[in-house]
């Protein structure tokens, strides 16, 4: 009961929200890049909100599967294949005993989530399932997936979920190549100069090919400080941007280290952390500054957003699906009819 | 204490910065303040990071508004700590230095035109504070080594240095949790496991206890190292008024 995996992809890892509790030991959260793809992926499925995923980078990974669940692919354009045929992301799968799935190379974005009915049995190390790639603790025996890996599934759960022909909701689009995010400025803003905060405020900063879990590398007009850049070494969040003496700023994303010495311009707002991390390289960056009032204001709409798509997906579908896709998802789940 | 500062780190977490200096007594004031709001069972907070002058909180904003952990963590820090009488923590280290256990011994003792058991002696007399962890799980920002025997980094880190491996940087020692590159010149080895991540407590010490080397010969190093492995080796510890 589970799947074989055919093709590891170029960073395939068993992810969920983190290892939150252990920072003060040295411990990174890690946890998932995108947290909006990944909650959508779960909510498709009905899974708990925090159910451990598949996070695939840039090339996906293939897989067999060895018994029938649902799955739910989100994310970057990553072009899923079921049997050598097209599937739709952001949309609930039915798949049988010896489908192979092929998730491809991105088209847009960096990063997908494959979310699965059946849930990954993976065992939980310190509250989470994440791999934590450093201290080779969680996900699947602390690392990524390789191929001819098999991991199983957790329960005999759910072949049919209600209202599945409902279970379909709007792409996210991650192929625009100029976004502006929006920054909770500090906490040691104050370390800049006037003309710094200006640069940092007022230009685009392109993405390098520095961009990894740890986080992302920018380059652009350089940020002044005062009298310099080094700080005694404090406390990192998701989404601070650092910037150290040489003035160019360094986004700490999922697995950053728990403290650093360099000064912090400025947080990204969680909201726009998914499309800071499905960025390409040469893509832009422009920040605009928000208070952190407005930022939490943001996560609050975010959530009844979330909390619509739930609705949405337990409602019966009003022949919304194209004819074509709809018999084809029938036919998956009646084979034999 | 005045000169505390509580501003937000995003919209998902709240910074304390109290004075930003390194001394044992703000650090200590730190994990007083811990343990106030850990007491408190404020809802919404998911981690707390203590470092040498700050303390980081995570916090889940669909819990509690940036606004209302503002006004309460105000409240705590203005808190009175002073009675806490606080335990001291020394947690021994046996180390096997020199030799090919401590292959840059002799770099150490030259820079500081000492004898390599004048270095030994020196580096195994005080006990150090651990003023917090983080970079790698378990790995010690330890305080107080003595200025004789400060050496510079190597120019040329290694690319791996074995878990184990107690070695100084430019002003600070430590020993490595897991296996790491790094240009902290190496003067010995521990056969303790500062981190283990199949014991029950993975890291060892905590932020707030001591560290005291003692050295130890190769053979009790190899036998200590054998308990180590079979499970039957227990720490010592000394605890007693700080």
């Amino acid at each position: 009961m589970g799947f074989r995996v055919i093709k590891g992809g170029l960073l395939t890892t068993v992810q969920d929200f983190g290892r939150y509790g252990y920072q003060s030991q040295g411990f990174n959260v890690g946890g998932v890049m995108d947290a909006r793809s990944f909650r959508i992926a779960n909510l498709l499925l009905d899974n708990p909100e925090n159910e451990a995923v598949l996070e695939c980078t840039l090339i996906g990974p293939t897989l067999e599967f060895t018994s029938s669940q649902i799955i739910a692919i989100t994310g970057g354009d990553f072009r899923p294949e079921l049997n050598d045929d097209p599937v739709p992301m952001y949309t609930a799968i039915f798949v049988n005993k010896g489908d192979v799935l092929k998730v491809g190379a991105a088209r847009t974005g960096r990063t997908c989530y494959i979310a699965f009915s059946n849930y990954l049995q993976i065992p939980v190390v310190m509250g989470s399932r994440s791999t934590n790639l450093k201290s080779k603790i969680g996900g699947f025996k602390g690392r990524k997936l390789e191929n001819g890996d098999y991991i199983s599934t957790r329960i005999k759960r759910r072949k049919y979920l209600p209202y599945f022909l409902s279970r379909t909701l709007p792409l996210h689009e991650f192929d625009d190549s100029n976004i502006t995010v929006r920054v909770i400025m500090g906490p040691q803003d104050q370390m800049f100069s006037h003309k710094g905060i200006e640069n940092f405020l007022n230009s685009e900063y392109e993405v390098t090919s520095n961009f990894d879990r740890m986080g992302m590398r920018l380059e652009g007009p350089f940020i002044e400080t005062k009298k310099g850049s080094d700080i005694i070494s404090d406390g990192i969040s998701l989404g601070s941007i650092q910037v150290p003496a040489h003035g160019k700023p360094i986004i700490l994303l999922a697995d950053h280290q728990t403290a650093g010495g360099y000064a912090k311009i400025g947080t990204v707002a969680t909201v726009d952390l998914p499309k800071v991390v499905q960025r390409r390289i040469g893509d832009h960056i422009h920040f605009e500054k928000i208070s952190v009032t407005e930022a939490q204001a943001l996560l609050k709409q975010e959530q009844h957003e979330l909390q619509d798509f739930r609705n949405r997906i337990h409602k019966p579908c009003k022949e919304v699906l194209d004819v074509r896709l709809t018999a084809k998802r029938l036919e998956k789940l009646f084979p034999d009819a | 204490m005045q000169n505390i500062k509580v501003v937000p780190e995003g919209d998902s977490g709240l910074l304390i910065q109290f004075e930003q200096v390194i001394s044992p007594a703000i650090n200590q004031r730190i994990a007083a303040i811990v343990k106030l709001i850990r007491a408190q069972q404020i809802s919404g907070i998911i981690d707390m990071i203590p470092t040498y002058c700050s303390l980081l909180i995570n916090y889940n904003p669909q819990a509690i508004s940036y606004k209302e952990l503002h006004h309460r963590i105000e409240s705590i820090v203005k808190m009175d700590t002073k009675t806490e009488s606080i335990t001291k923590k020394v947690y021994e280290i046996p180390t096997c230095y020199g030799g090919k256990y401590g292959p840059d011994l002799k770099n150490i003792a030259e820079h500081a035109g000492l004898s390599e058991e004048e270095v030994i002696r020196i580096h195994s007399s005080s006990d150090y504070l651990i003023y917090m962890l983080g970079f790698l799980p378990g790995f010690t920002y330890l305080g107080g080594l003595d200025e004789r025997i400060h050496t510079p980094r190597l120019a040329n880190p290694r690319v791996l240095i074995p878990a184990g491996s107690v070695g100084i940087g430019g002003s600070q020692t430590g020993i490595y949790p897991v296996d790491s590159p790094g240009g902290w010149q190496l003067m010995g080895m521990t056969p303790v496991k500062t981190y283990d991540p199949n014991r029950a407590e993975p890291i060892l010490v905590q932020a707030g206890d001591y560290i005291r080397f003692v050295p130890v010969s190769e053979e009790e190093y190899l036998a200590i190292e054998k308990q180590v492995a079979d499970g039957t080796y227990t720490v010592t510890i000394h605890e007693g008024e700080g």
